[in-house]
């Protein structure tokens, strides 16, 4: 296939029939590619072309981190001077726990924080506990931060960027998340 | 024995699950028979390696063997809070799970106590749903969608105790 051009009728079938995983068969690009009308070489191609260009982040196994027994996940949100985001960003978002790291506006005077990290740990004194190493490790001595805990999950799945499901046919996870 | 804890019972993974689990969070093979691939590098079969992933699905311990797309390159996406009465939270929180825009919906133990994630194909649309969920929730709801990413999403190590 041409690198060059990407047909873009084959992206948005490629993203929405991929957004939700492959399925766990022994050749699964070739069913993605008979379900959108496309060859087998065409899938694997895109799907490269996708993550070479960065609109894929990574491709491979998404983990439940609360079922596999991450059980408390605390959003860090900090509040930082506009101009120290961005080096203090960097720090935060290199450590194997955050799993995400962004800059986000304020909503003053509702909300005061620009930043926000997200921290899974086995509890939540494990969460703490890493939040207190990034405090060290970044020299966020002086910066307001909360730990906003997550006492329950109602849903959690990939993003549906393209796709039409029918409203409720999803599978909500609700009470049996409890942490 | 390993295990790791289920919201009710300790989840116990084979060698073999523990690879597939941590091994191929990025980097999935791009191969015509991927799991032929994965099977041959942990010296097993390809129909175990496909059993092996259908169990995690079942378990629910693996959301997807997939992509994560970049925030915003694909699609527009925001991080939307509520603050809702305690005991009106389990009703909104039904309405905002319900629509298929919303892939991430928590609790969160805050004034703003609801806390989901909303994509869509492009911001007007995005929009107009935060209207509607403001809407039919009767609650105001206050938007952050990301301005800068830190985060390289290099998968996250699980620690097997």
């Amino acid at each position: 296939m041409d690198m060059k051009v990407f047909d873009p009728v084959l992206k948005h079938a490629l993203i929405a029939a991929i957004e939700q995983g492959l399925p766990l068969v022994a050749r699964p690009y070739e069913a993605i590619a008979l379900q959108i009308g496309y060859s087998e070489k065409e899938v694997i191609e895109g799907l490269q072309q996708l993550q070479q260009q960065g609109d894929i982040k990574r491709f491979g196994v998404v983990v439940r981190h609360r079922k596999l027994g991450y059980r408390a996940n605390g959003m860090v949100v900090w509040d930082i001077a506009d101009d120290q985001v961005q080096a203090l960003g960097q720090c935060m978002g290199q450590f194997p726990f955050v799993t995400l790291c962004y800059r986000r506006p304020r909503q003053l005077p509702d909300w005061s924080y620009n930043l926000f990290t997200m921290v899974h740990g086995l509890n939540r004194a494990e969460v703490v506990q890493k939040t207190e190493l990034l405090v060290r490790q970044c020299g966020l001595e002086e910066i307001k931060h909360e730990i906003l805990f997550s006492s329950r999950c109602f849903k959690q799945r990939g993003a549906c960027y393209q796709s039409k499901h029918p409203a409720g046919v999803e599978k909500s996870l609700s009470k049996q998340d409890l942490a | 024995m390993i295990n790791a804890l289920s919201d009710e019972s300790p989840l116990v993974f084979s060698e073999l699950e523990k690879h597939l689990l941590n091994d191929f969070q990025h980097d999935f093979p791009f191969a015509e028979r991927p799991f032929a691939k994965i099977a041959a590098q942990l010296k097993t079969d390809e129909v175990t390696v496909i059993s092996a992933f259908e169990r995690l699905q079942q378990l629910g311990v693996i959301s997807r063997v997939g992509p994560v797309f970049r925030p915003n390159r694909i699609g527009v996406s925001t991080l939307a809070a509520m603050a809702i009465p305690p005991n009106e939270l389990e009703r909104v929180a039904q309405i905002v799970t319900d629509y298929t825009e919303v892939n991430h919906n928590y609790q969160r133990d805050h004034r703003f106590n609801l806390w989901f994630v909303l994509t869509a194909r492009d911001d007007a649309h995005l929009q107009q749903v935060l209207a509607d969920i403001e809407k039919q929730c009767d609650y105001s709801v206050m938007s952050l969608p990301m301005q800068e990413d830190f985060f390289i999403d290099l998968g996250f190590d699980l620690k097997w105790t």
